[in-house]
């Protein structure tokens, strides 16, 4: 196993305001006993809603932040005590921190951490060269950090996650803010490079598409509690989960509550706008689509998947 | 050039005051490091009068220990610190914003810095003051005129102080790094201005060349009402020099502001 | 090693290459040391002497301070932004890096611009020893290249545990300036005119002593009227070694209680 964690529990304390002069002191379990474990090679998504304790379980497995109880082990050491040697071996992209320098060009950023790595150059450039071209970086290679755009910077973020070839790649939220087309170039290069080196990923994302492409398994965590660990379709069976085809029609038309495989949610403008909810196993979008050109004449359309907040919802609510 | 009414301005102040009112850790914090400081230059100065027999430049013991502590109060007020907020704003191009308001730029950020130095006289200068006047004497004023013109004196040493720093703040308009600029002001107005070491203390070349500046006026003159080296007439004398020099100042600074102003409309900033 | 030499180099190359407000700012930092100066001056306009001792060998103590601190300052002086870094996650991204957090917090940065403090620091001084009525011997002329070099430690060593502050009081970095700033002030004048209480607490607590006014004592050849004894003038280095281990240790601490308590 290359993460292995045993009844994880991280408590925090909270100061609030009670009234006007007193506070009051609050422990927050924002991990409530967390087991789980994880294989070499293994994709696995970690998904939740806002606060349900995601990002400070990834704190512990990297060692910024010391369980309350319960073990942790990544790569058979433990994060906090043995910080350095474990850094070593794995690499960690944070969505919404920058680990490169911000006011350097981007190439010094991977220099400096191939110098911090000690890597020979004959090592850590061939591996560069490889995720420039696939990413496609070579363009803004000498632009400092701070003046690229999010889509630039998260290529970046991963690169330098990947230069020492670690055995397992952590992701917390790299896709957030990505337009679609960022998005799938992501995706498609960590695929790749599961294929290519069997690096181990853990990827925590509120983006069911994210795990749809890369994940074997995933792990949904509610409320500090592991709440389902298994893989996709498992958890859109046990759920149910529906995605909603947003119609817009040339003119207002009846409900359409007769197209098969699906359920009409809502309609709006006098039937200018309908909503409907379909299952993945029921139908494809594509068969809806066609249905309902078949009725009525389309004028534009758009495809709304189910949010994590609603798959976790419903996952408490059978 | 627009009339300010008292509302806005009152407002104004009232917000700068509650802003830095929100900054408990951190006064705590200054108060702390002030009264090291202002151990530290007593000694030194102590140190002085003790070689010189007792008294040195007219200050006994209790007028040293005075303009110590006073000097330690007053410079959170009259802001001897780095201050940037106008120049950030230059260079980030949020001026813009502020030049849009119907307030005259000048004087609402002049009533905001009176209310940041309100606060200031509150959370900062007290306590050295207090906890000098317990463990190293004081010289309380007696002159009647003295204390009467002490709240005016330290308001004029306020306005004083911040046309200056406004100036300097603005040259951000024709200056890309205003940083070594406003840490000279600081340094230059501080021992000028006598926060260091009294300005009477001074060789007389020294003095003459401070005299000239406006610094004397943000900290050397409401000090000398308290200990008593001001009295009667010099105290009038004193405190006229600082309302001449705080309405020559903030009429230069409204100059100096149309120019900039003039610079971004034509140049874009 | 060669990952803190890298990281120096590239903040050196960073700054060096804003030409001209470097130049400003170097030129504010010579400036600096000689205005502050002006209060050593004007004291010395007043009388012959203070605390015992004359124009020259305040100077001395005050040259000593200024090349002590503006080394510390150079190197070490930046740590107090570590509540920035925490607050932004630049904290984070140091932990998850195979290199000690202290050191990458020290290598962050390098302001060069403090050469600027350094070089007018040491002509003041060389123009004070000079001046000043010294007996020189080898040992005392060893004494002279050494204690800057100690003075620097110890003010490094003020400057990392006072930035743990960061750790545990976000607003309250600015108890650390009564300490490193005042530290700095008060080493540059004799330790004699100094109350009890700050003469103990910075000589035993807070080594500042051992920047300047001991060593200074050493170089004269003259006892401490307050009764510390002779060999002790001497130890600024082994005392600075100390410090350092001290700060060290503090920030152990400090890291100990940022991972378990969280942020």
């Amino acid at each position: 196993m290359i993460i292995e964690v045993t009844d994880l529990r991280r408590e925090f304390v909270v100061r609030r305001r009670a009234g006007r002069l007193r506070r009051t002191r609050d422990v927050v379990a924002a991990v409530d006993g967390v087991t789980f474990g994880i294989a070499p090679g293994e994709c696995v998504g970690y998904i939740g809603a806002n606060g349900a304790g995601k990002s400070t379980t990834i704190k512990m497995l990297t060692g910024i932040l010391v369980p309350t109880s319960g073990t942790v082990r990544v790569c058979g050491l433990e994060p906090v005590r043995e910080r350095t040697t474990l850094a070593r071996r794995i690499g960690v992209v944070f969505g919404q921190r920058s680990q490169l320098w911000w006011d350097l060009p981007l190439r010094d950023s991977f220099r400096l951490l191939g110098a911090i790595h000690r890597l020979p150059v004959s090592m850590w450039q061939p591996r560069l060269d490889e995720c420039v071209q696939l990413l496609e970086m070579e363009p803004f290679l000498d632009t400092p950090v701070r003046q690229l755009s999010l889509g630039q910077r998260m290529r970046g973020e991963v690169t330098a996650a990947l230069l020492h070839s670690p055995e397992l790649l952590v992701l917390d939220e790299p896709t957030i803010g990505l337009d679609l087309l960022s998005k799938e170039r992501l995706r498609a290069f960590l695929v790749r490079e599961r294929a290519e080196r069997g690096t181990t990923v853990l990827l925590t994302t509120h983006d069911l598409p994210d795990i749809e492409r890369l994940c074997d398994r995933i792990l949904v965590v509610d409320h500090g509690r592991v709440a389902f660990d298994g893989d996709l379709p498992g958890l859109v069976a046990r759920v149910g989960a529906e995605r909603v085809l947003v119609v817009d029609l040339a003119e207002p038309g009846p409900p359409l509550t007769d197209v098969p495989g699906t359920t009409l949610r809502a309609v709006e403008a006098d039937g200018l706008r309908q909503h409907l909810a379909f299952r993945k196993e029921d139908t494809t979008a594509a068969a809806v689509v066609a249905a309902v050109s078949a009725r009525v004449e389309l004028r534009d359309l758009a495809v709304h998947e189910p949010a994590i907040e609603d798959v976790v919802r419903r996952l408490y609510l059978e | 050039m627009s009339v300010i009414a008292v509302g806005p301005a009152a407002a104004i102040a009232g917000a700068g005051y509650r802003r830095w009112a929100t900054y408990r850790q951190a006064a705590i914090a200054g108060v702390f490091v002030n009264t090291v400081f202002g151990v530290i230059k007593l000694s030194i100065l102590l140190g002085i009068a003790d070689s010189a027999g007792g008294t040195v430049a007219g200050y006994d013991a209790a007028s040293l220990s005075t303009y110590a502590w006073v000097s330690q109060g007053l410079i959170a007020v009259v802001m001897i610190f780095i201050w940037t907020e106008l120049s950030d704003r230059v260079r980030t191009g949020d001026i813009a914003v502020d030049l849009a308001r119907p307030v005259d730029l000048q004087l609402s950020w002049l009533a905001a810095d009176i209310g940041r130095a309100a606060w200031a006289m509150l959370s900062r200068a007290v306590v050295p003051i207090v906890f000098g006047a317990i463990f190293f004497g004081f010289h309380w004023p007696t002159d009647p005129t003295a204390i009467v013109l002490l709240p005016v004196s330290i308001l004029l040493a306020v306005c004083v102080s911040f046309a200056c720093r406004f100036m300097v703040n603005l040259t951000a308009f024709w200056l890309t790094e205003v940083r070594g600029l406003v840490l000279l002001y600081v340094l230059v107005s501080g021992v000028l201005g006598g926060h260091l070491v009294p300005v009477q203390l001074f060789p007389d070349w020294l003095q003459a060349a401070a005299y000239v500046t406006p610094f004397p006026a943000m900290i050397q003159f409401p000090i000398n009402l308290v200990t008593g080296q001001a009295t009667g007439l010099r105290a009038v004398a004193e405190v006229a020099a600082q309302v001449a020099w705080a309405a020559g100042l903030l009429l230069l600074g409204r100059l100096v502001l149309s120019r900039a102003t003039r610079k971004l409309v034509v140049q874009g900033g | 090693m060669q990952a803190y030499h890298a990281l120096v180099r590239s903040r050196v190359a960073a700054q060096a290459s804003y030409r001209a407000s470097f130049g400003i700012e170097l030129g504010t930092q010579v400036l600096l040391v000689l205005i502050e100066f002006v209060e050593v001056y004007v004291v010395f306009h007043q009388v012959d002497s203070l605390g015992g001792f004359d124009f020259a060998e305040v100077a001395v103590m005050y040259g000593l301070s200024a090349v002590g601190f503006g080394m510390a300052d150079m190197v070490v002086g930046h740590v107090d932004r570590l509540p920035f870094y925490v607050r932004t996650g630049t904290f984070d991204a140091f932990l998850l890096r195979p290199l000690s957090a202290l050191g990458q917090l020290v290598t962050s940065d390098f302001s060069l611009r403090r050469l600027g403090r350094i070089g007018s620091g040491v002509v003041v001084l060389v123009i004070a020893l000079a001046a000043a009525d010294i007996d020189w011997t080898p040992a005392r002329a060893l004494l002279v290249l050494v204690t800057p070099v100690a003075g620097g430690i110890i003010f490094g060593a003020v400057f990392v545990a006072t930035c743990t502050i960061g750790f545990h009081v976000v607003e309250g970095m600015e108890f650390a300036n009564a300490l490193t700033y005042g530290g700095n002030y008060l080493s540059s004048f004799p330790f004699t005119i100094f109350g009890t209480f700050i003469r103990r607490f910075f000589t035993f607590v807070v080594p500042a002593a051992f920047v300047a006014y001991l060593p200074t004592l050493a170089l004269l050849g003259r006892s401490d009227p307050a009764g510390l004894p002779t060999w002790l003038s001497w130890s600024a280095l082994p005392v600075s070694l100390l410090a350092a281990a001290a700060a060290w240790w503090i920030w152990r601490l400090g890291l100990r209680h940022y991972v378990g308590a969280g942020s």
